[in-house]
């Protein structure tokens, strides 16, 4: 097990750095320059000489990405040329809200998800396997700005059951541990604060969780099925087994191994940062920060927020591998 | 979609006549929702509107804006002179004032806010001899506003007097002096913060900064000292909400109070609400279009004349801009001091464009330049000034379409745009631009936009020397009377010439909730909360 972990984690030495390459020369590759954006019509020549000289744009492409790389191998992302920040403070700033809206939507997507798959597949072709598959498409297919307006104005607006935006109340604070407000209203003891963070997650995470959670319940189903047609579940069933306990202990167990890689897979995807759900609930998390950063041309910014997430994405896709080994044994040999 | 301004304006006129009946109450905390975070808050690096709605109500500047004009009234300084050659301002400053940290505002102060922004630092101090942070982000407005160029010296004479000793005779010098980068920061938090004071500015403005929570919200607290008087609010918030229909529902549901640049057709929504009312302002801005000076094609002067004759910029405003704007007959606004009513804009005709067109022999010229279409080159962004350049654009075409001519509709990706345009690409005949105004004055229109004599970054790159010596005497005259002759000559020069077409002033619609009191729309677009209060 120790050298199968120890080969992915090398394997991760070049992924890295060829996204590392990947990126810096995508994001010059877009038209555009960062001194044009910020003075916009007001930009003199002299001015805009003036600006690239001081943020280091003037020099040629190959030096930039020699800065970026050693840099980078230093831990350090450079600082965001927008704000003058250092991007790993931006970041740091920013990632608490992505991460704790991701794990919301995580947990609305597993459960919810699981579920109706199990259900479709042990009633195959009962009207509940045709409406959830139904509804798993449109989970699918349905604009995400579109819902999260709807269900604004259905539950905020008409109900007045949640609020609209944000992540707290303007007269409602909490004191930062995790940075993860709902962890921090149980840590810190802060009943009211933990209330009014859970109200205003619900509906982010659930428009959010809308795709990953059809993606789980159609997988969920087809691996299902094909574990229900195997010898031992009829034995299981011949031996005269509940059918629950074949169905949750027996099958779902052995039908694990695509769900869980779907899973790790979806919330790698949802770690990004989640740029339209982030934007149209105001939720302050790293997918609005990246966005307004490709706005700007801010290069440093996108760089090392790109590097930040697609790292975060390969580690998690490793630890789904180990976890896989550990589900099937099987996979350590190969 | 219907014509929205004239309604507007006449009931913010009847609403601002109601707040002048009421009387003012203390405490209460205020939600501004706006579109999108400020970038830093120590004025002197930013750049973009975001920063300075805060810094507006964070810091103070020499001069400041009148309450709804630009005219220049007293700030940080009670009182200035200016010698009579025109090259050194003597300011007078308040006493008595302090800073958020507890420092005090005094002649040194206004060094080193100001001079830390020079290339060359040719400052004196009088008590503290402060040192200049060594690493600094650029001072883009600074730079832009040609500050090092107009600026020579500055000293504290005593704790109370501050000289600027300038280069050359600027009359616009005072009003770029109220501008947010000229604000006075505390030299102490600068020292001591380094990179962090943009996030935990000090000034001496109404509000004292207590919080930001990045992309989220910022939180501002009532400055109880503040020198002209405490604010009314106790507290005010800056929320960021970025989709523009869920900022206004925010406002419907009444989360927060002022909901900035919402959608044209929330804004019809706002004003059948019982509880929202709408406040406005006319834009200190332009929308234009222009010609490629450089090219032989647009020197005739009846060819660029047929040009605005065959443009219908009515429709263009009722239209595109859902009329949230008004035609424009000049380049600087009507709210501006200068601003020359008695030109008559040219109709909409297209019969005497064609007419103007075969006299000029314009399409043979056109064949000659191995053309058989010309190009007209669109934003492809929104602007303050022209809410979509792509579709005004399609509207120019069909227009000129109307009287013959060919036009292809070009467009880059913004920053390309904006360089191409400054080289003036020989591909470019036409182009849309805008310009939205920094401190209220005529020269910051006039010059920057038409005087291509001066300085090859102007956009239009248009060259006439009597325009040229009209603008260098207007920046050097001594009294506002005699300037404002001098503009009003200048308009009268680009009414006759047309280096370019004025198309429209946006308009600045604010729906807010009825209870806010006493919220005026500034047209440099600030954002100043000091003497808002909300009724309860």
């Amino acid at each position: 097990m120790l050298s199968f972990i120890v080969r992915r984690l090398l394997t991760l030495i070049p992924t890295v750095f060829g996204i590392s390459v990947l990126v810096f020369f995508m994001i010059h590759l877009v038209p555009g320059d960062p001194a044009e954006m910020m003075l916009g019509e007001r930009a003199s020549k002299q001015a805009l000489e003036e600006l690239r000289e001081q943020l280091g744009l003037d020099k040629p492409l190959h030096v930039q990405y020699g800065r970026f790389i050693t840099r980078l191998l230093r831990g350090d992302l450079g600082r965001a040329l927008r704000t003058n920040e250092k991007i790993t403070a931006e970041i740091a700033q920013r990632f608490p809200a992505t991460v704790e809206l991701a794990l919301a939507a995580m947990v609305f997507a597993v459960t919810l998800g699981m579920l109706a798959g199990v259900i479709s597949a042990t009633r195959q072709y009962s009207a509940f396997d045709y409406s959830s598959m139904v509804l798993s498409l449109v989970g699918v297919s349905m604009p995400i700005f579109w819902l999260g307006l709807i269900l604004m104005i259905i539950f905020s607006l008409h109900l007045g059951w949640l609020p609209l935006s944000g992540r707290l109340s303007y007269d409602v604070h909490i004191h930062t541990v995790t940075g993860l407000h709902l962890i921090d209203g149980i840590l810190t003891v802060n009943g009211k604060g933990f209330r009014d963070a859970l109200w205003h997650i619900i509906m982010p995470a659930f428009t959010l969780s809308t795709i990953p959670m059809a993606i789980i319940a159609r997988i969920t189903r087809s691996s299902m099925l094909e574990v229900l047609r195997q010898d031992y579940i009829r034995t299981a069933k011949a031996k005269g087994l509940p059918p629950r306990l074949v169905h949750y202990k027996h099958a779902l167990k052995n039908a694990l191994i695509p769900i869980v890689t779907v899973i790790g897979l979806q919330f790698g995807i949802l770690l990004g940062g989640a740029i339209l759900t982030e934007t149209i609930f105001a939720w302050p998390g790293i997918g609005l920060w990246l966005l307004n950063a490709v706005y700007a041309r801010d290069f440093n910014a996108v760089q090392g927020g790109t590097m930040l997430i697609a790292t975060t994405f390969v580690t998690i896709n490793m630890i789904v591998d180990v976890l896989y080994a550990w589900i099937n044994p099987r996979i350590k040999v190969s | 979609m219907k014509k929205y301004g004239v309604w507007i304006l006449a009931l913010g006129i009847l609403w601002a006549s109601g707040a002048l009946a009421a009387t003012p109450k203390t405490g209460g905390t205020l939600v501004f929702g706006r579109g999108g975070d400020s970038v830093g808050l120590d004025p002197a690096f930013e750049t973009d509107g975001n920063s300075f709605m805060i810094c507006d109500n964070l810091y103070d500047q020499l001069v400041l804006y009148a309450d709804e004009s630009t005219d220049i009234v007293p700030g940080l300084a009670t009182s200035w002179e200016v010698s009579p050659d025109g090259l050194t301002y003597t300011f007078h400053l308040r006493k008595g004032v302090k800073f958020h940290d507890g420092t005090d505002f005094n002649a040194d102060a206004v060094v080193f806010s100001l001079g830390r922004m020079m290339k060359e630092k040719k400052v004196k101090f009088f008590k503290t001899q402060w040192e200049f942070p060594k690493e600094q982000p650029p001072a883009e407005y600074w730079l832009s506003m040609e500050m090092d160029k107009i600026v020579g010296a500055i000293e504290a004479v005593d704790d109370y007097t501050v000289v600027f000793k300038l280069l050359r005779p600027e009359a616009p010098f005072i009003a770029n002096m109220g501008m947010d980068f000229a604000a006075i920061v505390s030299p102490t938090a600068v020292l001591k913060l380094g990179p962090d004071f943009k996030s935990n500015p000090v000034g001496t403005g109404p509000f004292k900064f207590v919080k930001w929570i990045k992309d989220d919200r910022i939180i501002l607290q009532a400055n109880p000292d503040y020198w002209d008087g405490r604010p009314y609010l106790d507290q005010a918030i800056f929320r960021t909400i970025p989709d523009n229909s869920v900022r206004f529902l925010e406002l419907k549901t009444g989360n927060i109070d002022i909901c900035q640049f919402p959608n044209p057709e929330d804004i019809e929504l706002a004003s059948k609400d019982p509880n929202l009312k709408l406040v406005s302002q006319p834009g200190m801005n332009i929308g234009y279009v222009s010609f490629n000076h450089t090219k032989p094609l647009w020197q005739d002067k009846r060819i660029r004349k047929a040009i605005a004759y065959a443009v219908n910029k009515k429709a263009i405003v009722d239209n595109i801009y859902y009329g949230l704007g008004q035609v424009a007959k000049n380049t600087i606004p009507p709210t501006m001091w200068g601003y020359n009513d008695d030109i008559q804009d040219e109709p909409y005709d297209p019969e005497m464009a064609k007419k103007l067109l075969a006299e000029a022999k314009f399409f043979e010229k056109l064949k000659e330049a191995g053309q058989s279409k010309i190009t007209l080159w669109s934003m492809p962004v929104p602007r303050p000034y022209n809410p979509n350049g792509m579709k005004v654009g399609e509207a120019i075409q069909a227009d000129l379409k109307k009287v013959g001519i060919d036009v292809e509709l070009v467009t880059f990706e913004w920053g390309t745009y904006l360089k191409k345009q400054r080289e003036q690409d020989p591909s470019m005949d036409l182009f849309q631009l805008g310009w939205t105004g920094d401190n209220g004055d005529p020269d910051n229109f006039l010059a920057v936009l038409l005087d291509g004599y001066a300085d090859p970054n102007v956009r239009t790159q248009w060259k006439n020397e009597e325009y040229h010596n009209l603008i260098i005497k207007a920046k050097q005259a001594s009294s506002k009377e005699e300037r404002i002759k001098l503009y009003r000559r200048a308009q009268e020069l680009i009414h006759e010439e047309v280096p370019l077409i004025n198309l429209a002033h946006s308009l600045v619609v604010c729906p807010m909730k009825k209870s806010v009191m006493n919220f005026k729309l500034h047209p440099t677009a600030s954002i100043r909360l000091h003497k808002v209060w909300i009724e309860s």
